[in-house]
C-alpha cells in the first residue's frame, strides 16, 4: 500500500515538473520526457508487472492532459514498462550504464511510435525532420535528466525495499 | 513437497488485459467522451496543484521584475510614451472613420458588430509536456463561461481555440500546433487563405499559409492576416500576424508562404477568452 502511494506521488510530481516547470526550460525547443524515465526505471528495477502498472498509471495522466485520445499513451507506457521488465535480471544498483541505455532506447521507441501513429498515419511523412527536430533533442535532454532523476528514484526504491524486507521478516 | 502458491495472474496476462483496456478506450473515444469522468477528477486534484505551482512561478518572476534598473524602466517609459503618442494620433483618425462606418452600417442595416466581443482573462497554468503538441491549460473552465470552440487571444493577436473544457480548467490548442487549421483573410484585399500550424515551424514560432488565390491583387510581405468571414469556428477579424514570405505556387493558381504571428507563443502567460463562439453568433442571428 505504501509502495503504491509512493509511486503515485512520484508520478504526480514528475508530471507536474514536466508540464509546469520544464516547459520553461527548453533545449532546442524540446523538453525532457520525465515520465518515461519513471516508467522505464520501475520496469527494470522491479520487473515486468510493476513496470506495466506504473506505465499504465503514468499514461492516464499523459493522455488526459497532453494526448489526443485516452488510451494511446497508456498503451505505449505499458509496453515500455513491460519491455524494461525483461532486463530486471541484468540490473544491479551501482551500474548507471544499463539504466541510461534502457531509458534512451525507451525514449526513442516512444518518440518513433508517437511519430508513426499520430503523424505518419495522418499523411505526414517527414519522419527525418521529426527525428532531427523533436525525437533527438528530446532524447538528449531526457538522458541528461536521467542522470539526476534516476538517482532519486533509485534511492526511494531502495528505501521502500528495505522497509518491505523489515516488515516481511517481522511476520516470519 | 514444495507447493508454489500462484496468487495472481502472470505478467503476460496482465499485459494483455491492460492492452485490451487501452484499445477499448481508444475504440469508444469516437462515441463517448471517455476522459470526461477522469477530467472531472483531475479538475479537483491535479489542476489545483498546477495552479499553485504556476502562481508561485508568477510571483517569483514578479519579484525578479522588481529588480529592473531605473535605467531600463526609464527607457521603457520613453518607448511607451512614443507609442502612446502614435496610438493617440491613430485613434483619432480611426474614430473619425468609426463615425463614418456607423453611418454606413446603419444604411446597410448591419447589426452584427464584430468589434467588441465579451472576453474574460485567464492565466496559463501548464503546457503540454510532450513535444509533439503545442497546447496549454488555462485556469478558467465551464464555471466561468468557457466553452469548447471559444477563441483565445493574447495581447493583440489570436492564440488558439479551446478544445476541452472541465469545470475549472480548459485546454487550448495553439495556432502553431500541427493539427491547427484556421481560415484566414488578407486584411487589405479580403482574399482568403488557410493558415496552418506545422510541427517543423514550432521551433521558429512561425505559421504557414496556403491556398491564397493568385489573382491581380498585389500582396506583399508585411500585410496583415486576420481570421476570415467564412470560418465556422473563429470569429471574424481576429489578428493572426504579418506575412513574412510569399511566393506563387508551381500550379500558378495559388500563393503560399509564411506568417510571423502577432503573439510570441513561447511566452504566453495571460490570455483573453472570447466567451461567445462563432456558432452562438450565427445561431443567434437566425432567431
Amino acid at each position: 500500500m505504501k509502495r503504491k502511494l509512493t509511486i503515485l506521488v512520484i508520478i504526480l510530481i514528475t508530471f507536474l515538473l514536466q508540464s509546469v516547470i520544464f516547459s520553461h526550460f527548453l533545449f532546442a525547443s524540446a523538453g525532457p520526457d520525465l515520465l518515461i524515465i519513471v516508467v522505464a526505471s520501475f520496469g527494470f528495477m522491479r520487473g515486468k508487472k510493476e513496470g506495466m502498472f506504473v506505465g499504465f498509471t503514468a499514461g492516464i495522466f499523459a493522455d488526459l492532459f497532453w494526448g489526443v485520445a485516452l488510451g494511446f499513451n497508456m498503451m505505449l507506457f505499458t509496453f515500455v514498462g513491460y519491455m524494461n521488465g525483461f532486463f530486471h535480471k541484468l540490473f544491479y544498483d551501482e551500474d548507471i550504464k544499463l539504466p541510461l541505455v534502457l531509458i534512451g532506447i525507451s525514449e526513442f521507441f516512444y518518440g518513433m511510435a508517437t511519430c508513426f501513429f499520430i503523424y505518419v498515419l495522418r499523411g505526414d511523412f517527414e519522419i527525418y525532420d521529426h527525428l532531427i527536430h523533436i525525437i533527438l533533442p528530446e532524447l538528449v535532454y531526457t538522458i541528461l535528466a536521467t542522470l539526476v532523476l534516476y538517482q532519486v528514484i533509485l534511492h526511494i526504491n531502495k528505501k521502500l525495499e528495505a522497509e518491505e524486507q523489515r516488515s516481511a521478516s517481522k511476520f516470519v | 513437497m514444495k507447493i508454489k502458491k500462484q496468487s495472481s495472474l502472470s505478467s503476460k496476462y496482465w499485459l494483455m488485459i491492460l492492452v485490451a483496456v487501452c484499445l477499448l478506450l481508444l475504440g469508444i473515444e469516437q462515441y463517448i467522451d471517455g476522459g470526461g469522468p477522469l477530467r472531472f477528477v483531475g479538475n479537483y486534484t491535479v489542476v489545483p496543484m498546477q495552479k499553485g505551482i504556476s502562481y508561485v512561478g508568477r510571483y517569483l518572476s514578479d519579484i525578479s521584475d522588481n529588480f529592473d534598473t531605473l535605467q531600463d524602466v526609464r527607457e521603457e517609459k520613453d518607448a511607451l510614451q512614443a507609442e502612446v503618442d502614435e496610438l493617440t494620433i491613430e485613434n483619432t483618425r480611426l474614430r473619425q472613420e468609426q463615425y463614418e462606418l456607423d453611418r454606413l452600417r446603419e444604411l446597410y442595416k448591419l447589426d452584427a458588430n464584430y468589434s467588441d466581443y465579451e472576453k474574460i482573462g485567464a492565466h496559463v497554468i501548464a503546457n503540454n509536456g510532450s513535444n509533439w503538441f503545442s497546447d496549454f491549460i488555462i485556469d478558467k473552465g465551464s464555471n466561468d463561461g468557457v466553452k469548447v470552440d471559444c477563441n483565445v487571444l493574447a495581447g493583440s493577436g489570436l492564440v488558439g481555440i479551446v478544445t476541452e473544457v472541465a469545470p475549472d480548467y480548459a485546454r487550448v490548442r495553439s495556432l502553431i500546433d500541427d493539427a491547427s487549421n484556421v481560415s484566414g483573410m488578407v486584411l487589405s484585399t479580403s482574399d482568403t487563405c488557410m493558415v496552418r500550424g506545422d510541427l517543423k515551424l514550432i521551433a521558429d514560432g512561425r505559421l504557414r499559409f496556403e491556398k491564397l488565390k493568385n489573382n491581380d491583387n498585389v500582396i506583399e510581405v508585411g500585410e496583415q492576416i486576420v481570421t476570415s468571414h467564412v470560418s465556422d469556428r473563429f470569429v471574424q477579424g481576429l489578428f493572426i500576424g504579418y506575412i513574412s514570405e510569399i511566393e506563387v505556387d508551381s500550379n500558378n493558381l495559388t500563393r503560399s508562404g509564411y506568417i510571423t504571428p502577432a503573439v510570441d507563443f513561447s511566452k504566453i502567460q495571460e490570455v483573453l477568452v472570447i466567451t461567445t463562439t462563432k456558432a452562438d453568433m450565427t445561431e443567434g442571428k437566425k432567431d
